[in-house]
């Protein structure tokens, strides 16, 4: 849960980006780092295992600046998308505030999209949490590459609840604030 | 928002502010931070200028976290505290309330036992005003975040992820 901070005049708030192994969570972290000006961040910091695979998580704070007297910053974590670090993955939820989750368009990635999302929503339920009451957006990644599943479908399948969502392209910038921006604001609508 | 619940609020935060220092002096540590759960900065005493506060309180939440867990695997409920040794400095690690991690930094002119000793001493205290506080902080949501607040924040965040 977003921790106001009345004496040190601060509100944090923690999104948490999803989603299937190598289907781009670091990647869109990595272009909001390079996108944000430093002023504005903090260090990006990645826990990997030597294969560039992200073992713990990604972590990059954002500095939003003062906001009627109050500091307010959104911290971007990722989690490892591969299956057998569930529980590393379980650990970043806890507190989570916001969910991005980065979608693989790819044809032979589709059902570890569905996997990844079941797995979320179990993960949640863990800390009593429930998925619906999450904030939550939905980008289909890799838009860019020849072998994938019509947006279409995806939005049958992984978006029943009729989510935000765009289609992303990680790698270029592309789809990577919007659904940032809009579970930011979601975010900031739950605190009040 | 409900101005008593601020005072009281405030008297809380500041004896936990001034529980730091005591106990920053005490064990000779370089800083003591207090984090919550999640990864975020509650509060600190002593010199901090030299960490990356955000990172070492999301590290301190993910090392308790990950700790937690390796805990249950052995039929453990929790480790309550944790120590990393290194040659000029350690860290001593302390769950408060449940809620709550306590992590001093501290030099090697101090000792284990010390930190340890003090830090029991104080979590007492520490875990009356947090309980004070949790009770507190539900109540003190109201009042910060009204339509004005969302619309500047909104507004900052347009321009921010452009």
């Amino acid at each position: 849960m977003s921790l106001i901070n009345y004496s040190s005049k601060e509100i944090n708030c923690k999104i948490v980006y999803y989603g299937p192994g190598l289907g781009g969570k670091t990647t869109n972290i990595k272009y909001i780092y390079s996108k944000v000006s430093p002023q504005n961040r903090g260090k990006l910091m990645s826990l990997d295992t030597e294969l560039d695979r992200t073992l713990f998580f990604d972590f990059l704070p954002v500095n939003l600046g003062k906001v009627k007297g109050f500091q307010v910053h959104f911290h971007l974590y990722t989690v490892p998308g591969q299956v057998y670090y569930n529980a590393s993955r379980k650990l970043i939820l806890k507190g989570v505030d916001g969910l991005i989750f980065v979608a693989d368009s790819q044809i032979e990635r589709f059902d570890d999209n569905i996997e990844s999302l079941e797995n979320l929503g179990e993960n949640l339920g863990e800390y009593g949490r429930i998925i619906e009451t999450i904030p939550m957006a939905i980008q289909y990644n890799k838009r860019d590459l020849p072998n994938i599943v019509s947006i279409a479908e995806l939005e049958e399948i992984l978006n029943l609840r009729g989510l935000f969502s765009c289609e992303g392209v990680a790698i270029d910038g592309i789809g990577v604030f919007e659904p940032l921006k809009f579970v930011s604001k979601e975010v900031l609508r739950n605190l009040k | 928002m409900n101005a008593g619940n601020v005072e009281s609020f405030e008297i809380q935060y500041q004896k936990i502010k001034r529980n730091l220092e005591r106990l920053c002096i005490e064990t000779k540590a370089s800083a003591v931070l207090l984090i919550d759960k999640a990864g975020q900065l509650i509060t600190s005493a002593g010199d901090t200028s030299m960490l990356d506060i955000p990172s070492f309180a999301t590290l301190s939440a993910a090392d308790f976290a990950a700790t937690s867990n390796l805990a249950d695997l052995i039929g453990e409920h929790d480790f309550r505290t944790l120590f990393h040794q290194g040659k000029e400095k350690s860290i001593y690690v302390s769950l408060i309330a449940d809620q709550v991690i306590l992590a001093i930094i501290f030099p090697k002119e101090s000792t284990l036992g010390l930190v340890r000793i003090k830090v029991n001493k104080a979590s007492t205290e520490l875990e009356t005003l947090f309980d004070n506080i949790f009770a507190a902080l539900e109540s003190e949501y109201a009042g910060t975040v009204d339509q004005e607040f969302i619309d500047e924040a909104e507004s900052e965040l347009d321009s921010l992820f452009e």
